[in-house]
């Protein structure tokens, strides 16, 4: 409660304490354009690593129970083979579904690439299975080889080849967002101590006259402390609505737009950003109280 | 640490066999003084003697290099800094420089120690006011500090230096860039004080100013000769 106080205490100040620093200087300017060109960044940098996150989480979880099987056979055997393999795939241990899928779905899988309307069924395209597996998996090796004296057309495609980089490349890209934001406070952080540096060292004066008349360290720091946090949260502020608002722009989701048309904030996670002029302030609030502690100290 | 208050008759400043180093040489060298409460002091001594430093180290914005530094019977070398800022409330200092906030009103400088240690400026305003009017400003309390003639800032840094009730004033050259007429206006504000009970110490050179208020009150005069302090002679 004390905290909360002392917080509330903070963010309404002390409107004697604060005039005793001059209000102007560039110092202002620099401090509320990196804030908020930090949280727009922030804002895309959040955005990449929760879209990463959902990708390699749908890579990692949906299909890593799911494998297919293509069967490439001449028209006459095509029915045929596929019978067999579903005959296969129901006494196989480690398979808990199959299902052969049907033209009208095969021709959605093609068509981001050959466009709607595409006669399927006039075209030599090889049968898809649906394989569901069971949390222990199957044996791939064993039905490979039972696959291929049954039905020498089918090839089983557990998609780890394809899945595991790709898994591997989004929770890089996940980490890679976090490093990014990571990296973002850091560089606000050494831009509002060089500003807030900048400032200590415009009110020198300011500062030998406040410990003249016996101000503690404290009180000086708290001038400054709260202007610059105030500043970055506002600046933050700006910069983050500016960042949703291109989020916000960009096209929806589409299955046939892949990953960057699915890089943006998704239901509750549009909550997060706000955060971001929050933490932009306490960047601000913790750099330029370690410069002014450190300054103060110097000067004495 | 936070000071206490002086035991009635204790010196409010002392300093025993202090020296103070500067620039690789030695500035002030076992300077030892007293300063009683109510007592009335000139220090002088020609320019660079250490007038300036003596005074900073009354007022712990200097420590010594060699000796003991005793405000309000507390060693400054045991005060943290916020100790040190608590010392500094209960001494007042004028400049001759003045030392304002450009940006702040008369009114708002003369009022700075207040805002610094937390007080209302609302419930004082009428002490503010009394004092304004004590130092003559009443009619210039709204004026920025670079419109005050220099006799105005001396009145007007005297009044921060006051506001705070401190025990003990020191004034380093409050004289210095005003006039004749103006010095004993100053002056006559100054032993209005010492009559009050405070503890005066005056850095000056001008020497006629020093004979002139001796006329007026017992004062001590110490002049710094060859980096020591001593007590002058009866030329003063």
């Amino acid at each position: 409660m004390s905290r909360l106080s002392d917080i509330l205490e903070f963010a309404i100040g002390d409107a004697q304490a604060d005039r005793v620093v001059p209000p102007t200087g560039f110092t202002a300017t620099l401090t509320w354009f990196a804030a908020a060109a930090m949280a727009f960044l922030a804002v895309f940098a959040l955005a990449l690593s929760l879209a990463a996150g959902r990708l390699a989480d749908r890579w990692g979880s949906e299909l890593a129970l799911s494998s297919t099987i293509r069967i490439s056979a001449p028209a006459g055997q095509l029915e045929e083979q596929t019978e067999a393999v579903l005959n296969i795939l129901g006494t196989t241990r480690g398979v808990a579904s199959s299902r052969a899928m049907t033209d009208e779905e095969q021709q959605a899988l093609l068509e981001p690439w050959f466009g709607p309307d595409l006669p399927v069924g006039s075209l030599p395209i090889p049968r898809l299975i649906d394989v569901v597996e069971t949390p222990e998996g199957f044996d791939a090796a064993g039905l490979r080889l039972r696959l291929a004296a049954e039905a020498p057309g089918a090839v089983l495609d557990d998609h780890t080849r394809w899945r595991r980089p790709l898994v591997q490349a989004a929770d890089r890209l996940r980490g890679l967002g976090w490093l990014s934001m990571l990296l973002i406070c850091a560089a606000t952080a050494a831009m509002i101590t060089l500003a807030a540096n900048a400032a200590l060292s415009a009110n020198s004066q300011v500062i030998r006259v406040l410990r003249l008349v016996g101000a503690r360290d404290s009180y000086i720091a708290q001038a400054f402390e709260r202007r610059f946090t105030i500043r970055a949260v506002l600046g933050g502020a700006l910069g983050a609505v500016l960042g949703m608002l291109a989020m916000w722009l960009m096209p929806s989701a589409q299955p046939t737009g892949g990953f960057l048309t699915g890089l943006g904030f998704q239901g509750w996670h549009w909550i997060i950003p706000l955060f971001i002029p929050l933490i932009a302030g306490l960047v601000a609030f913790v750099a330029t109280r370690l410069a002014a502690r450190r300054t103060l100290k110097d000067m004495a | 640490m936070k000071p206490e208050r002086s035991v009635k008759g204790h010196p409010v400043i002392e300093l025993d066999n202090v020296a103070y180093n500067y620039g690789g040489g030695e500035l002030l060298s076992e300077v030892s003084l007293k300063l009683q409460p109510g007592s009335f002091h000139f220090l002088t001594g020609p320019s660079g003697s250490g007038k300036t430093t003596l005074l900073k180290l009354c007022y712990g914005a200097l420590f010594p290099t060699a000796g003991q530094v005793r405000l309000f019977d507390q060693d400054v070398m045991g005060l943290d800094r916020d100790g040190i800022a608590d010392m500094r409330r209960r001494v007042g200092v004028v400049h001759q420089d003045c030392q304002f906030l450009d940006h702040l009103s008369v009114n708002d400088n003369i009022a700075l120690p207040l805002m610094v240690a937390g007080y209302d400026l609302l419930a004082e305003a009428a002490n503010l006011k009394e004092l304004t009017s004590w130092v003559g400003l009443q009619h210039r309390a709204k004026a920025l500090p670079p419109e005050l003639s220099g006799g105005e800032r001396q009145r007007a840094a005297l009044a921060r230096a006051v506001i705070m009730s401190p025990d003990v004033v020191l004034a380093d050259e409050p004289t210095g860039n005003i006039d004749w007429e103006m010095s004993q206006r100053l002056m006559t504000l100054l032993l209005e004080l010492n009559r009050m009970g405070k503890t005066i110490m005056i850095a000056t050179h001008d020497l006629a100013l020093i004979r002139s208020v001796k006329t007026q009150v017992q004062a001590r005069v110490l002049r710094i000769s060859n980096r020591r302090l001593q007590l002058a002679g009866a030329d003063l």
